[in-house]
């Protein structure tokens, strides 16, 4: 059978950041920004972070699959909000797949992403099943850094294995050197970076090419055959200078989003990818490199199967499901740049019993709620007895999953009175069609944008509330209005 | 239906401290500000008393937790005393524990206090704390004015009410209640507002702005509750006896089963229902003299009006904006100027609302004194949030009415 990737997903937050904002904040301080100033960057919003953007990835590449068929989910990072609790588990759950199967994490380089997508290819064939691999990044960067203009927040998610893929795995290769263009130190919250020239000089035009050289003899495809050329590098006439370098037609670089998203790190190799993939016509030859310590390259060839990869947001529809965001100060007290008075109110504990949440893991994870198989009555969350007043049965609910469940606003309200790192709060009540309903809170609300009871929403995965004298951070499920789904 | 305790149980003796921002008093202290003004009324000493039970809800904040505190405070004999919480209706369940312990004859005098001391958070509002551990995993962040909010857009689309008519009447209640409160000593606020002011305050949220909202405040309120006869023994006339108690706390059905459309309290109306066939009253809109009702926010005393059978459903506004609950209207609602004025110190709520009616049908009410002698006062509690909520209805009157 052949190996390849059965499916796609990607995810940007709905927040673009203006970069002009960016760098005419900071324009007294370093006025050289101005030269970045182009465009936007996605902008992660204060309740996402690594693992909720891979969960709805991973939601987005999952259309239409059965989600008990997945054998393993393989998640890229340098950002995990966990360092020892895995995060692919995390989003395992919010997936509702199966406990058969593995789960990993991989980080602690830029070409993380490239590296769990050529593990998972190497891997999934002794697997029961496809391999989910979700990269996904929010990378932080300090004020007035070169990278706060230049990266975004976001994720992508491919579905490997053997079937009818949409893309065909020709081969891949890795060179590993340790070359630190920069680094993030153990217990350190920015990177620390080295000149621009020598990274671009001796470590992309050198080590990249030695990496796609070789992997173009292994295969023996000739570089004038590749059709994309994916270098996830947000620094300007890299991959054109590669591609002049290795033999690759100038019209085969593909976009780096930098006008529109900006590098998600570890996740832009995927993120290039998915993109690429969605525009790709079969027979056609995708190149994808990732770059960190080393270089990873893969080869694909889309398939038939591709004219049929529609029906998703993947990158292309979450570019174009953007909200410019003007105000960079929201952007700084989201990443923690800005010591913000947020009053008594926000000292309330924060702390998850891990018992509490074991126990209600299925609730307040999966977003499970229960069936009545007496009456039939939908409920969330599930209980002993059932909620129906005519029915009443004791013990009679099934595991009934919610997440994907078509809801509409009953009732809502923006709430100024409640703590929130973001007012005002809105929530309101959500009914699920088929039965069930929850006072919820909402996300992604547009100020612009008048909220309206009967509107179509949508469950997304959230952090609900960060334990910062614990560090932890538990997830819940929030409402967002539908997206325009093209 | 059980027969009920209707002219069961007098009341001796009631008490209510001054609410407000108590900065110099321990709750201990409100207790006993209340307490020596009822033991006054009841002409009764501390050692008669031989059951008590307290109202509270948000003791961490205040005297922490058990029976304890009030017995200290009082320097209760050695007698039972039961610190008793169901949000909002606390006050009103310690009223109900005193009053059913003297019903069944379990003791013949009995003592229910209410208090809260609420204003040493360092923030405005409500006290904001955890809601337990695995409600914390899935519930909205939600406060009291966010949730309440919410039934002004459901009860606009129900009744076809033009939100800005439901903003008018809900202004009107709150202006209402500011008048009556105004010629009241003990409550907080006793300012007079107009309908434009109230109409652009600033939003806490939507639709409720700054003067929908009631305040927060320190307070304590007690009632000491006996036989009828032994209150006649003692001297008393124009007893002024329970008709009606009665709670109903939501089940689910309104949070989770879609039959609820958001427009109402479904415990309201059970409580109601019961209450009159409890009070045997069968036209509550002719029969009720006077109300106190639960405004933590004016959308509350609009949809409680229909909830309590007094106006019809959808018709709450036009009783409102024609005056039907003014102080000099038909069936005034907050004469004293309700939570609005008082502010809501949690467990005192219920049974300050019940001195008012107490002090009415006394003729003690002062300059808010209601000049055709009221006959029936009902009280209401509402404590949670509308889809997940405690009522509670009291009915209190003269003795055979």
């Amino acid at each position: 059978m052949a190996l390849g990737i059965l499916a796609i997903g990607g995810y940007l937050p709905k927040a673009r950041l203006q970069r002009i904002d960016i760098a005419n904040a900071n324009a007294w301080f370093n006025p050289a920004l101005k030269g970045l100033a182009n465009g936007e960057r996605t902008m992660a919003n204060w309740d996402e972070d690594s693992v909720t953007m891979a969960v709805e990835a991973g939601r987005d590449c999952l259309t239409g699959i059965d989600r008990n068929t997945v054998a393993g989910i393989y998640m890229a990072s340098t950002s995990f909000p966990f360092q020892d609790r895995q995060n692919a588990g995390i989003v395992a759950d919010a997936l509702n797949l199966s406990t058969r199967i593995q789960t990993l994490d991989i980080s602690s380089s830029q070409r993380a992403g490239s590296s769990a997508l050529l593990t998972a290819l190497q891997s999934v064939r002794s697997a029961e099943g496809p391999i989910l691999v979700s990269a996904s990044e929010k990378r932080r960067a300090r004020a007035a850094s070169p990278l706060e203009l230049t990266t975004g927040d976001g994720a992508a998610a491919v579905l490997v294995g053997e079937g009818e893929p949409i893309a065909h795995y020709i081969g891949g290769h890795t060179e590993a050197v340790d070359f630190v263009d920069h680094y993030r130190g153990e217990g350190e919250a920015f990177d620390y970076n080295w000149e621009e020239r020598w990274v671009r000089d001796e470590g992309y035009m050198k080590i990249a090419p030695n990496a796609i050289n070789n992997l173009l003899d292994k295969v023996g495809v000739s570089a004038q055959d590749i059709d994309t050329f994916c270098f996830p590098v947000a620094m300007r006439r890299v991959a054109s200078g590669l591609a002049h370098k290795i033999g690759i037609a100038e019209e085969s670089v593909a976009d780096n989003l930098q006008s529109s998203c900006g590098e998600t790190g570890s996740a832009h190799a995927l993120v290039l990818l998915v993109h690429a993939l969605e525009q790709a016509k079969p027979g056609e030859k995708i190149l994808v490199a990732g770059f960190g310590q080393g270089c990873d390259v893969l080869l694909f060839e889309a398939t038939d199967a591709i004219k049929a990869v529609g029906n998703r947001l993947a990158i292309s529809g979450h570019l174009a499901n953007g909200r410019p965001e003007n105000r960079y100060t929201r952007y700084l007290s989201f990443n923690n740049l800005l010591t913000m008075e947020r009053g008594i109110r926000a000292e309330v504990d924060k702390q998850t019993g891990l018992s509490t949440l074991y126990r209600n893991k299925g609730m307040s994870q999966k977003l499970l709620g229960g069936q009545c198989s007496d009456c039939g009555t939908c409920q969330f969350p599930k209980s002993k007895i059932c909620v129906n007043p005519g029915c009443g049965a004791i013990g009679s609910q099934a595991d009934e999953p919610f997440a994907d469940k078509a809801a509409k606003l009953n009732s809502y309200t923006a709430d100024r009175l409640t703590y929130s790192p973001d007012p005002p709060t809105y929530f309101g009540m959500v009914q699920f069609e088929g039965g069930g309903r929850l006072m919820s809170d909402l996300t992604d609300i547009d100020p612009d944008v008048e909220l309206e009871v009967g509107i179509s929403m949508r469950m997304v995965f959230r952090v609900k509330d960060y334990d910062v004298l614990r560090g932890f951070r538990r997830y819940f499920w929030k409402a967002t209005p539908q997206y325009d789904t093209h | 239906m059980a027969s009920g305790i209707k002219d069961k149980v007098a009341i001796l003796g009631m008490g209510c401290s001054k609410f407000g921002e108590r900065w110099n008093d321990n709750a201990e202290d409100l207790m006993v500000e209340a307490y020596a003004e009822a033991l006054e009324d009841s002409g009764i000493e501390t050692n008669q008393i031989e059951a008590a039970w307290l109202g509270t809800a948000i003791e961490e904040q205040h005297v922490g937790k058990s029976g304890i505190p009030l017995a200290m405070a009082l320097r209760l004999p050695y007698i039972p005393v039961t610190r008793v919480e169901n949000f909002c209706a606390s006050g009103t369940e310690a009223f109900r524990g005193a009053v059913y312990a003297v019903a069944s004859g379990a003791c013949d005098i009995a003592l229910a206090v209410g208090v809260e001391k609420l204003k040493d958070t360092g923030y405005g509002g409500l006290p904001q704390r955890g809601r337990g551990s695995v409600n914390d995993l899935f519930w909205a962040n939600a406060s009291a004015p966010g949730s309440f909010a919410q039934l002004a857009t459901a009860y606009s689309a129900k009744h076809n009410i033009p939100a800005g008519d439901l903003k008018r009447a809900m202004a009107h209640v709150s202006v209402k209640s500011h008048d009556n409160g105004s010629r009241n000593p003990k409550a907080h606020l006793r300012n007079k507002i107009d309908e434009d002011r109230v109409m652009n305050a600033p939003m806490i949220a939507e639709p409720l702005g700054l003067f929908d909202c009631c305040g927060v405040s320190d307070g304590a309120a007690c009632a000491i509750v006996t036989l009828p006869d032994i209150a006649r023994g003692l001297g008393k006339k124009d007893l002024v006896t329970v008709k009606a108690l009665q709670l109903a706390v939501s089940n689910g059905t309104e949070s989770q089963h879609n039959s609820w459309d958001g427009s109402y309290f479904a415990t309201t109306r059970k409580a109601a229902e019961r209450s009159y066939q409890e009070a045997d009253i069968t036209k509550p809109r002719d029969q009720i003299s006077m109300c106190e009702v639960h405004d933590c926010f004016s959308i509350t005393e609009v949809i409680t009006m229909e909830d309590l059978y007094i106006s019809p459903e959808g018709g709450a506004v036009k009783d409102i904006m024609d005056g039907f609950y003014d102080a000099d209207g038909k069936v005034p609602c907050q004469i004293d100027g309700g939570l609005k004025c008082f502010g809501h110190p949690i467990g005192a709520s219920g049974l300050r609302m019940i001195y008012e009616m107490y002090l009415q049908m006394n003729g003690r009410a002062g300059e808010r004194q209601r000049e055709q002698d009221p006959v029936l006062g009902m009280t209401h509690n509402l404590g949670g949030y509308p889809h997940q909520n405690v009522s509670s209805v009291t009915i209190v009157g003269r003795e055979g009415a």
